[in-house]
């Protein structure tokens, strides 16, 4: 099949032809896009998080007297674990993706101060203040050192201020990497004056109560605190079977309740966190999803349209062809050849403007670098599409009789 | 003549079906995708306050001991700033703000009691914010002074806990206090929640949170004081100061909003501002005097980024998608129009001029993008549906309005018209001789 004929007819049709490049170009960009920002979102939905998320229910009370404190925990404590199937009850400050962030900034130098967040010899971390015992029950992995000691927890308290009474923390690997890279952390420490704390373990990735950035790093900035009886620690934790889930949430709502009535209690998986967490998130991508195929099925109909009205144009020429002894297939692959063609200019079009539009979204809305994958992915999806519109058009035009030939000019 | 065309357009269209269909289709999604995104985008960026949002500004002060190189102030003020500032009375009206969730419930009322959102505030938040009573009234100045334990609650509470009667004189209990309502608000929904926004700048975008709905009980700044302590949201604190009291401790948790009436007067406000910075520098207690600054209320709002970046990502997706629809319809005009040459042809050669086939192809494409247009409000109301339906704070705020309504016609008539320029130009060209010939 020869390219130079397609090439001169597209010459004498150049408005169409044109107009079907752009569309063309203008569709593979706003697709790599469009991709692009879908599979940030899905990676964002999915970002690991190394406690057992599965297994967990949260009760959390707040509103309660704060003079009670110490002997509230240890008695709702001693309740949610009489609850049948509940295999370990802890309380915590905050949980992951549960919004309620306390954050505070760190540096590693004896004199860092808290800062403005944009120095950048001090890093933003979340804290987590959590009673003896609840990393078993949300099941941190440890990596490095230890937990921390039964004697750490009685004397550690925040109150009203910023940061916890104790000098020990336990942080995520992300953290320690970031603060120290290439060092080992243990027995490092963190300041910020007149604070400091040391590091005695490091524990796999968990993520913060608020996500900073989609790309993932920073939001592993999180750190673990002792804590005694306090009324910073408003998060119960149980640990249950999956499948007893509901059950058991339902009974400790009840049991918080009616040993707290002063108290405004609320109950949720840790599942149902999560999932209202990133539930934009997920609907954003839906709606992504949704514009890319509209945006295709427009795309594909332009071009099926534009196909049917060159094939009745030419229906003398191809007659012509037809009678001069070029077979269906000829036709057929002639209005194939053409499409790719097209489509393949408007493809490399697309993808210039494509890049164009990385940039200026990079500038814009803090989002990284297309990945260059994106590019013939986008450009295969268009060729298909382009292959499957023209086909009904081509068949019509293969369909017509050599002794059209005869009939008119 | 108008009228003519008009039935020669309905005539055409009528003859090739499935070809009108497509154009109309192509028209109708793109219009309705991009009035969908046009139409949330016109409501989030909305002057939450028309009546004088030009005469509502925002000082701030950077009250920051460290010698560090801060350059900006933050974005709430100190206890002590904030109450100072206020407390000259040099601007025709100002509030304090300062929130907090506090556990709430209505002896009397038998519901569970729970987490409202409150605002402790002046007495001219009012006035100054426009906001409307639907039973009783604000406090007065002489309430913020005395402390008095008396508090504003929103319609939405008042429905909650009365089932919409007037609570006004009842009793709510807030942490422990008892607190008596003297006014409930009419339905009031600032778009966004302008007097809230702060910190926006560190929200990457994320900045849906500024569109929830106004606090559930508002209080007397000073009651405030005596009733939620320590439980104020905080912004951020330069320093570790344990267990002092927020008054007193290095954090910045009050906003403070004035009105000035008259250019004068905020040029005077502002000299006020930067004056007393520059006496609290000479007092030790500030070291960055020059870190003053004073925005109005859609500067601040525009430098909080306060329209999330979610929604001008796909305000850019649907103009984009808009585009492709039109090109669309270029293709399809263009087919449509030369698929008539012949009939152009004979008409030419009868003695029409260019102009007149080329204002009849407008026509045609003209009453496509009306027809376009109807079916691109249906899919607009369909995507604004969709939106509402999704769980971000401003869902409830989405309709079309009736300037969005209006647009959505006009935007698909003007596309119509744009796309059939091209094509029109080239059935005006056809050569009627050439046309003759071949039928």
């Amino acid at each position: 099949m020869q390219i130079r004929p397609i090439l001169a007819t597209l010459r004498k049709h150049r408005i169409p032809a044109i107009l079907i490049v752009l569309e063309i170009a203008l569709a593979c960009a706003v697709l790599c896009n469009a991709v692009f920002m879908i599979s940030r979102r899905v990676a964002s939905i999915s970002l690991p998080n190394a406690i057992d998320e599965k297994e967990l229910i949260s009760v959390s009370m707040h509103g309660a007297d704060p003079t009670r404190a110490a002997a509230d925990i240890p008695r709702n404590l001693a309740a949610l674990q009489g609850i049948a199937g509940v295999q370990a009850a802890g309380v915590i400050s905050s949980l992951p993706l549960s919004t309620d962030n306390w954050g505070w900034s760190f540096g590693t130098q004896p004199d860092s101060v808290l800062e403005d967040r944009s120095s950048d010899q001090n890093t933003n971390v979340s804290l987590y203040m959590m009673a003896q015992g609840t990393e078993r029950v949300l099941g941190l992995r440890l990596r490095q050192g230890r937990f921390f000691n039964a004697d750490e927890y009685p004397g550690s308290l925040i109150g009203s201020g910023a940061l916890p009474s104790t000098h020990v923390t336990v942080i995520t690997e992300s953290l320690a990497k970031k603060l120290w890279p290439g060092q080992s952390p243990l027995g490092k420490t963190i300041y910020s004056k007149p604070a400091y704390f040391t590091v005695v373990g490091v524990v796999a990735d968990v993520l913060r109560p608020r996500l900073f950035g989609s790309d993932g790093l920073r939001s592993y900035h999180s750190s673990f605190f002792p804590m005694g009886p306090d009324q910073a620690l408003a998060n119960y934790v149980l640990r249950c079977p999956p499948a007893e889930r509901e059950r058991i949430l339902r009974e400790a709502v009840q049991k918080m309740q009616a040993l707290n009535p002063s108290a405004v209690i609320n109950g949720n998986t840790y599942e149902a966190i999560r999932n209202r967490y990133f539930a934009d998130t997920s609907s954003m991508a839906w709606m992504l999803v949704l514009v890319c195929a509209v945006m295709l099925a427009v795309t594909a109909v332009g071009i099926v349209g534009l196909s049917s009205f060159w094939v009745t144009q030419r229906r003398a020429q191809i007659g012509i062809r037809r009678a001069l002894g070029a077979t269906r297939g000829d036709i057929l692959r002639y209005f194939q050849l053409e499409n790719f063609l097209l489509v393949g200019i408007g493809i490399l079009l697309g993808m210039l403007l494509a890049y164009g539009i990385n940039l200026f979204l990079m500038a814009h809305y803090e989002l990284p670098r297309l990945p260059m994958l994106y590019l013939p992915a986008g450009a295969l999806a268009l060729w298909l599409i382009g292959q499957g519109a023209v086909l009904g058009p081509a068949q019509r035009a293969a369909a017509v009789p050599p002794v059209v030939a005869t009939r008119a000019a | 003549m108008f009228g003519y065309y008009l039935d020669l357009a309905l005539r055409s269209l009528k003859r090739h079906r499935a070809l009108t269909a497509l154009m109309v289709l192509a028209i109708a999604v793109g219009i309705g995708a991009s009035m969908t995104m046009l139409t949330v985008m016109h409501i989030l960026s909305g002057d939450p306050v028309p009546t004088r949002s030009s005469t509502l500004f925002f000082p701030q002060v950077n009250p920051s001991p460290a010698p560090g190189e801060r350059h900006a102030p933050f974005d709430m003020m100190d206890y002590r700033s904030a109450t100072e500032l206020w407390s000259a009375h040099r601007a025709d009206r100002q509030a304090l703000i300062a929130s907090a969730a506090l556990k709430l419930n209505a002896p009397g009322v038998n519901l569970p009691p729970l987490m409202a959102q409150t605002l402790s505030t002046t007495a001219d938040f009012f006035p100054m914010f426009d906001v409307p009573f639907r039973y009783g009234d604000a406090w007065t100045a002489q309430d913020d002074a005395q402390r008095a334990r008396v508090v504003v609650i929103s319609d939405d509470l008042n429905n909650k806990l009365f089932g919409g009667a007037d609570s006004v004189g009842r009793t709510l209990r807030l942490k422990g206090a008892d607190v008596r309502i003297v006014g409930v608000l009419a339905p009031w929904r600032p778009s966004p929640l302008f007097y809230d926004v702060a910190g926006g700048r560190y929200a990457e975008g994320q900045t849906a949170s500024f569109y929830s709905k106004p606090e559930d009980v508002f209080m007397p700044f000073n009651s405030g004081q005596d009733i939620v302590g320590h439980d104020y949201n905080v912004f951020t604190c330069w320093s570790t100061a344990q267990g002092s009291d927020l008054r007193t401790g290095p954090c910045v948790w009050v906003m403070l909003w004035v009105q000035l009436d008259s250019v004068a007067k905020v040029g005077a406000y502002r000299d006020f501002i930067a004056a007393y910075a520059q006496q609290q520098k000479a007092l030790g207690r500030f070291v960055h005097a020059d870190d003053t600054r004073m925005m109005s209320l859609l500067q601040w709002l525009d430098f909080n980024r306060a329209i999330p970046g979610d929604v001008r990502l796909q305000t850019w997706l649907a103009f984009a998608f808009l585009l492709i629809c039109l090109f669309n319809t270029v293709g399809l005009l263009l087919a449509k129009f030369l698929r008539r040459s012949g009939e152009i042809g004979v008409r030419r050669a009868l003695g029409a001029s260019r102009g007149t086939v080329f204002a009849q192809c407008l026509v045609e494409a003209g009453v496509i993008g009306l027809l376009g247009g109807i079916g691109g409000w249906l899919l607009a109301m369909l995507g604004l549906w969709l939106v509402r339906r999704q769980p971000v704070e401003y869902a409830d705020l989405v309709h079309l309005d009736v300037p969005m309504f209006l647009a959505t016609f006009g935007l698909a008539i003007a596309a119509s018209l744009l796309a059939g320029m091209l094509p029109a130009l080239r059935a005006s060209r056809i050569t009627p001789a050439l046309q003759l010939k071949t039928l």
